[in-house]
């Protein structure tokens, strides 16, 4: 039963997306609230004192925190509505783990450095380095339709949200990530022919108005 | 048809640690490939292609990275003592407490040893141990898996051992037993655990380790 099911968000976070797409495939009923990082609320520092981050998903008065654990979450405590989230064969689900995680720890960083760095130089680094990154999730897809395994799961939800930032990365760090990497482009297209992807993700240039807010309010 | 199943890894690190405690707490036979790690053997570049690192578990020829990952595999294939919880939201909690361990409270204390215990690092350190402090408090049990160690336990193994080690080589001190007695007196009951003591490395190479990367001329 979808009983109590609350998710503190913030419509740009791509963490909270991987969340928001998760529920969507579970056809899980929700209450979205969306927070202000300027502006946190109680409830949010109640049910995660230790980052202080969304996503956070309140499930029966029980917070989970850490977006990629949440989906593992979601995908267990509504293990009866399909479809699963992960994998059935315990080595193709290490293998789904270990590419959320690489998501983690490479796309994120390498992808923020283009619009956070400033000189030539820097960026010129930062661009070569995302690319890496991206070619060695397209060696991981080959010719699957999905990253792990025949099926869309936990390494695409991890990853899928980082789509909404390609035009913005395209427009400040004059590339063209499709181009560059034509399978990773194919496969974006083929998640977001998935209605919880294409209903969760917002737009690219709302994403790239975001960026330039921001870059307004820093001075750049 | 019996199982290959082989570890590449350094005995001094407490991420390859992890997986020697999990295979060791699942009674399981394994190789231990030794790795010398300014010299990696074709085998591992192979099976790690990504990160290059140790370690890696190769299950019949298939490798799995990352400690982690390869913990929640080993209890995932074999059966036995568990590693995680059965509840779901039990599980959610210890996956967050074991990245914690890797995404706060690690890079805390290498700052802290690596620092010589510059006041703001052990600072840094002291605050992601506090939040241990404060699980174990809340809890009330011997381990962070309650009368049996857990994921949680397995993750924070260098906590236990490799601090202490530190404090030792360095001469400084990172967790003082009257700011966080919950965790020193966990520290003392998990090292002591049989499959966690037939997994350790000899002290003394520890030390020894901090005194050569960190210990002043």
């Amino acid at each position: 039963m979808d009983d109590d099911v609350i998710l503190l968000d913030f419509w740009v976070s791509v963490f909270g997306q991987r969340v928001r797409i998760a529920l969507a495939e579970k056809g899980v009923h929700y209450e979205n609230r969306e927070e202000n990082p300027q502006n946190k609320t109680p409830l949010l520092l109640e049910m995660n004192p230790v980052h202080k981050k969304i996503p956070v998903l309140i499930h029966q008065g029980k917070p989970v925190c850490e977006s990629n654990i949440i989906v593992q979450y979601i995908d267990e405590a509504w293990h009866d509505k399909s479809p699963s989230l992960l994998p059935s064969d315990p080595y193709l689900r290490a293998q789904a783990r270990f590419w959320a995680d690489f998501v983690d720890k490479k796309v994120y960083e390498s992808a923020k450095k283009i619009w956070m760095t400033e000189g030539e130089e820097d960026q010129q680094v930062a661009k070569k380095e995302l690319i890496e990154v991206l070619k060695v999730l397209e060696g991981q897809l080959g010719e699957k339709p999905y990253l792990v395994g025949e099926s869309f799961g936990l390494a695409d939800i991890a990853l899928i949200p980082f789509s909404m930032w390609f035009h913005t990365l395209n427009e400040i760090g004059k590339m063209n990530i499709e181009r560059e990497c034509p399978k990773l482009a194919a496969w974006v297209n083929r998640c977001m022919e998935r209605e919880s992807v294409s209903k969760t993700l917002p737009r690219p240039h709302k994403f790239y108005e975001f960026i330039l807010e921001m870059q307004k309010k820093k001075g750049h | 048809m019996a199982d290959e199943v082989k570890l590449h890894g350094v005995t001094g690190s407490p991420y390859v640690c992890r997986a020697v405690i999990a295979l060791n707490l699942k009674e399981i036979k394994y190789e231990f490939v030794a790795e010398d790690l300014s010299n990696k053997s074709a085998d591992l570049l192979k099976y790690n292609p990504v990160y290059k690192k140790v370690p890696v578990l190769v299950h019949n020829g298939n490798p799995i990275s990352e400690s982690l990952v390869i913990v929640e595999y080993i209890d995932e294939v074999w059966k036995g003592v568990p590693i995680l919880p059965q509840d779901a939201y039990e599980k959610a909690q210890a996956r967050f407490w074991a990245k914690f361990m890797d995404d706060k409270c690690f890079p805390a204390v290498f700052k802290a040893v690596s620092s010589h215990g510059e006041e703001q690092a052990v600072g840094e350190a002291h605050e992601a141990f506090q939040f241990l402090e404060n699980e174990l408090k809340v809890k009330g049990s011997k381990y962070f898996g309650g009368d049996n160690i857990n994921l949680v336990d397995i993750s924070a193994t260098f906590v236990a051992f490799w601090v202490g080690a530190a404090e030792e080589a360095l001469g400084i001190e990172l967790l003082p037993k009257d700011k966080f007695p919950k965790l020193t007196e966990w520290s003392d009951n998990y090292v002591n655990c049989q499959a966690v003591k037939d997994s350790l490395p000899p002290r003394e190479n520890i030390v020894a380790f901090f005194k050569k990367r960190f210990g002043k001329a």
